[in-house]
């Protein structure tokens, strides 16, 4: 549905987006997620038009950004990061203004509005003035504004930012219901949102994608290795020695943070250490109070991707 | 079409909604208004100095023109206000968008540059032809007490219907320049009264350059219009700088589509 292939876009000297290249397949929800001024904004105004790429090239639906402008613009429905909203216009007003202009024919326009404002929940606000409602509302009528006209493609940047928790959870949902019926792109920096909601993730950084697939298989290609959480009673360096001293184990830290005594063993891939670890305590006359894996979250993923990235850099 | 009437409709709307439209309207008649009514009174006091005076010279001396005395030089004054005035209905028309990001909903709709730009400039013209056309209560008023030639009047009014465009025009492409409403103020005030005072430098400029200042200058084609001679020539001038502006700032938009 979306190709884009060696995307660049340079500022100046500065290049803000550098030779991206992914698809995201129609009727899924792709996450785009990356640290602050990665590059997504920039990626996600160069599909929809509002700014020529340097060099590459972006398709919507076979119909390329820069050649065929018009035709992409009747295909997609965009919320930028700041909700394009004009304050002194009535929320309805405001959507049959921008359902007007996206080409929706005069016979559907009602049913198109009392459709729109049904799936984003705010026909109870349809007459209230766009600058009095709260910035959860807004949000929302931003999102209105991106599916008035049932575009194929949703591009959304940064869909649940400055909301609240209830709020965050209500505009995820209804972005959930709209797959299958819309691809969709969203962009975020917040991890959970994307484990949640998307069903491909391209975490991009410092213009660059550098990793791309689906949560689960993101979070296995990274594991190397069992991280393991011990907690062992007993004299620290001691602890540490014995083990470290266990076959099959890679490293040995010491929880700082933790409350007591705790340690964190990486293993070798495919080895298990459980069990002798658990012999060794024992053998060694410690007190064994925990032991558990500590699963590699996408969170940590994120992190050791993006810091390998501008550590080449 | 449809996206033309849209913009347009969109722009009346935010005129209307907002006091800008009537703070304005308000403001403007109020000292048009206040300067009519000075120019009337001097008026009045030619005429009592005029009457005394024909009691002493018999029949010498020629009738007092109520268009020259008080419609021309009221249209003088009016000019001047609306230089003053018009940059501040244009200013929000583009920098307002860029400001609060709405120019992304814009650039990204199915919608031609060409379609934005006229939907915006026609919404300023109609309030402002709105606006002048309140001004011919004061033309009333001289048709009621005395007897006004309405041919100049009229060509009058086609004249600040052509230089409004012109002023509406300078004004959009400022707007299109900056994201700060005070900047498109002051840069289409600054463009207008340069294009006003022009001709000054004419006196001590060549032949040629002398010509071509003169030409240039916004107002004098004007006085045309003001004493009933509609030229082709003025209309050209008005109509083909309206166009220009219009151009550069349709450029001015869709750089952002090409600049690389």
């Amino acid at each position: 549905m979306i190709e884009v292939r060696e995307l660049s876009k340079q500022y100046g000297d500065v290049t803000a987006v550098d030779g991206v290249t992914f698809k995201a397949e129609s009727g899924q929800i792709t996450g785009f997620l990356g640290p602050n001024g990665a590059g997504k904004t920039t990626t996600m105004r160069m599909l929809t038009c509002f700014l020529p790429p340097s060099s590459g090239t972006a398709t919507v639906d076979g119909f390329d950004t820069a050649e065929a402008s018009l035709e992409v613009r009747r295909r997609i429905g965009y919320l930028p990061e700041l909700p394009p909203l004009y304050h002194d216009m009535t929320v309805e007003s405001y959507l049959d203004f921008v359902a007007k202009i996206k080409g929706v024919p005069s016979p559907q326009l009602r049913s198109r509005l009392d459709e729109t404002m049904e799936k984003t929940a705010i026909t109870h606000v349809a007459r209230t003035v766009i600058g009095q409602l709260s910035k959860g509302y807004k949000q929302r009528v931003g999102l209105a504004q991106a599916l008035v006209h049932n575009p194929p493609v949703l591009i959304l940047d940064e869909p649940t930012v400055g909301l609240d928790p209830k709020q965050i959870i209500e505009i995820r949902e209804t972005i959930k219901s709209l797959r299958g019926d819309h691809t969709i792109i969203l962009s975020t920096h917040i991890l959970p949102e994307v484990s949640m909601t998307c069903d491909k993730i391209v975490i991009i950084n410092n213009g660059r994608i550098v990793g791309e697939g689906s949560p689960e298989s993101l979070t296995a290609q990274l594991r190397e290795g069992e991280v393991l959480r011990a907690q062992v009673v007993g004299a620290k360096d001691e602890v540490e020695a014995m083990l470290a001293g266990i076959p099959g184990v890679v490293d040995v830290q010491r929880e700082d943070s933790g409350p007591a005594d705790a340690y964190l063993v990486t293993t070798a891939p495919g080895q298990n250490v459980r069990d002798p670890l658990a012999k060794a305590v024992v053998d060694g006359g410690f007190g064994l109070r925990e032991l558990r894996s500590m699963d590699m979250s996408l969170e940590d993923v994120f992190l050791q991707l993006t810091n390998e990235d501008s550590a080449e850099v | 079409m449809r996206n033309f009437l849209a913009i347009y409709t969109k722009e009346m709307r935010s005129y209307f909604v907002s006091p800008v439209a009537y703070v304005i309207a308000g403001v403007f008649l109020f000292l048009t208004g206040y300067l009519f009514r000075n120019i009337l009174m001097q008026f009045n006091y030619y005429c009592l100095q005029f009457s005394q005076r024909q009691q002493f010279m018999q029949g010498g001396m020629p009738n007092l023109n109520l268009n020259e005395m008080v419609v021309t030089q009221f249209f003088a004054v009016m000019d001047f206000i609306w230089l003053m005035v018009v940059p501040m209905l244009t200013m929000r028309l583009f920098s307002e968008e860029k400001k609060s990001g709405t120019i992304e909903l814009l650039m990204t709709s199915p919608l031609s540059t060409t379609q934005i730009l006229l939907g915006k400039f026609f919404a300023a013209l109609s309030l402002y032809m709105t606006i002048v056309a309140l001004t011919l209560v004061y033309c009333l008023i001289l048709e009621l007490y005395g007897d006004p030639d309405w041919g100049p009047i009229w060509s009058a009014y086609l004249g600040y219907l052509l230089l409004g465009g012109t002023f509406i025009g300078v004004g959009i492409l400022a707007s299109s320049l900056t994201e700060n409403q005070i900047v498109a103020v002051l840069l289409a005030f600054g463009a207008l009264l340069l294009l006003w005072l022009i001709d000054w430098s004419a006196s001590f400029a060549g032949p040629t350059a002398a010509a071509i200042l003169t030409y240039l200058s916004i107002i004098q084609h004007l006085q045309d219009f003001q004493r009933g001679v509609i030229d082709t020539g003025d209309v050209v001038f008005y109509l083909s700088l309206t166009f220009f502006t219009l151009f550069l700032t349709s450029r001015v938009l869709e750089s952002r589509r090409w600049r690389r």
